[in-house]
């Protein structure tokens, strides 16, 4: 039955705060029900305050075969990594 | 045809001595009694619908719907070990949870019928549930308010597993009654099976009597109508006729069971009682 139920991809916010993120994907025959799955699947023990769930046929994704134009220019350019920098002892959270 | 062997003086003797509780239709003698009963009926009903749920492990449509039964079932084995040892504790004759679950037998047991009724298909567990869920939610709701301290605050604690199991039991009950053709004949069977169990979850008997006298358990009647229009919204949202009234079927509360029970019992019991030191 759940190979004819479409796909939905899972978000789960840990805590208030932090952002959702993506933890899996359940099938559900809709929004309602894959909301349920979800959180019977993801959050049994306690693992979320919030969910999300977004059909996957929706997510626009990058195709693997451009990973070279897409993703390597970034590779040698090293200036754009904020460590340049001496940061003083006394500050923290960085 | 041979007549049936004199009966043996001994074996009167044994008779004689044998504990009045486990018969058909023990009377509930005292105060305590009725309470250890209620928290028994409530227990066994939590066991035993946990257990039949558990059934479905591994045999369910779609792995998300095998973990979301298996989420309720074990709501509800949790809800059955609170209540359960809470009954020993009542009892005090040193029987735990545990002793209560695995060590008595059918006739012993004071869950209602519609809990032990067999899984069927997907379709009539969802109707079981939906049936027994309502039901237990809107007990629940009653109970938080009551003088019994120990059940107040249970319900308190189990009332939010319920409304889960009530609101997903609902939303399945739509999706198959106004699913397909098949869905909704599977449906359908699976209330029409269900519904004459529907009476006994509104049965009072002078066990129940004395403590709803006490403030310790709701009146069920009191809420026999809403259950009936919340049910009648959920099969209207199904598109779905409630089934006509069948000829209750009453007995459990008081130990007459199905044949069913036995059954699930056999596969619950076996372990415990054919290994008694098992450990995890």
């Amino acid at each position: 039955m759940s190979s004819d139920w479409p796909l939905w991809e899972v978000f789960v916010r840990s805590k208030g705060g932090l952002s959702h993120r993506h933890v899996g994907s359940v099938h559900a025959p809709d929004a309602q029900l894959a909301l349920r799955h979800a959180r019977d699947t993801y959050t049994r023990r306690m693992e979320g305050v919030s969910l999300w769930v977004v059909p996957s046929k929706e997510i626009i994704a990058s195709v693997p075969d451009e990973a070279g134009p897409m993703f390597e220019p970034a590779a040698d350019k090293i200036y754009r990594h904020p460590t340049f920098y001496d940061i003083p002892d006394e500050v923290k959270h960085i | 045809m041979p007549s049936l062997p004199p009966i043996r003086p001994e074996d009167e003797a044994v008779a004689q001595r044998a504990r009045l509780t486990g018969v058909f239709d023990a009377p509930a003698e005292q105060a305590d009694s009725a309470r250890f009963d209620y928290l028994l009926r409530l227990g066994d009903d939590a066991l035993i619908l946990g257990q039949r749920l558990g059934e479905w492990c591994g045999h369910a449509p779609a792995l998300e719907v095998d973990l979301s039964l298996a989420n309720l079932a074990l709501d509800l084995i949790g809800q059955a070990t609170h209540l359960l040892n809470e009954a020993g504790e009542c009892e005090g004759e040193g029987r735990d949870g545990d002793a209560l679950a695995f060590h008595r037998d059918v006739l012993d047991f004071r869950n209602c019928l519609l809990v032990e009724q067999p899984n069927g298909d997907f379709a009539r567990t969802i109707a079981r549930h939906l049936l027994y869920s309502t039901w237990q939610h809107m007990l629940l709701e009653r109970l938080t308010g009551s003088t019994d301290r120990f059940l107040a605050e249970f319900a308190a604690k189990a009332i939010k597993e319920i409304a889960y199991h009530r609101e997903l039991a609902a939303e399945w009950s739509v999706r198959l009654g106004d699913g397909t053709e098949e869905s909704a004949r599977r449906m359908a069977d699976g209330l029409d099976w269900c519904w004459r169990f529907i009476p006994e979850l509104f049965e009072v008997d002078e066990s129940l009597e004395a403590l709803i006298g006490r403030g310790s358990a709701p009146d069920p009647r009191q809420f026999e109508e809403a259950y009936r229009s919340s049910i009648a919204t959920v099969l209207g949202e199904a598109k779905l006729q409630a089934p006509a009234d069948q000829r209750p079927i009453l007995g459990g509360r008081r130990g007459h069971h199905s044949e069913h029970l036995g059954h699930l019992l056999a596969a619950m019991q076996f372990l415990p009682r054919t290994y008694p030191q098992a450990r995890w």
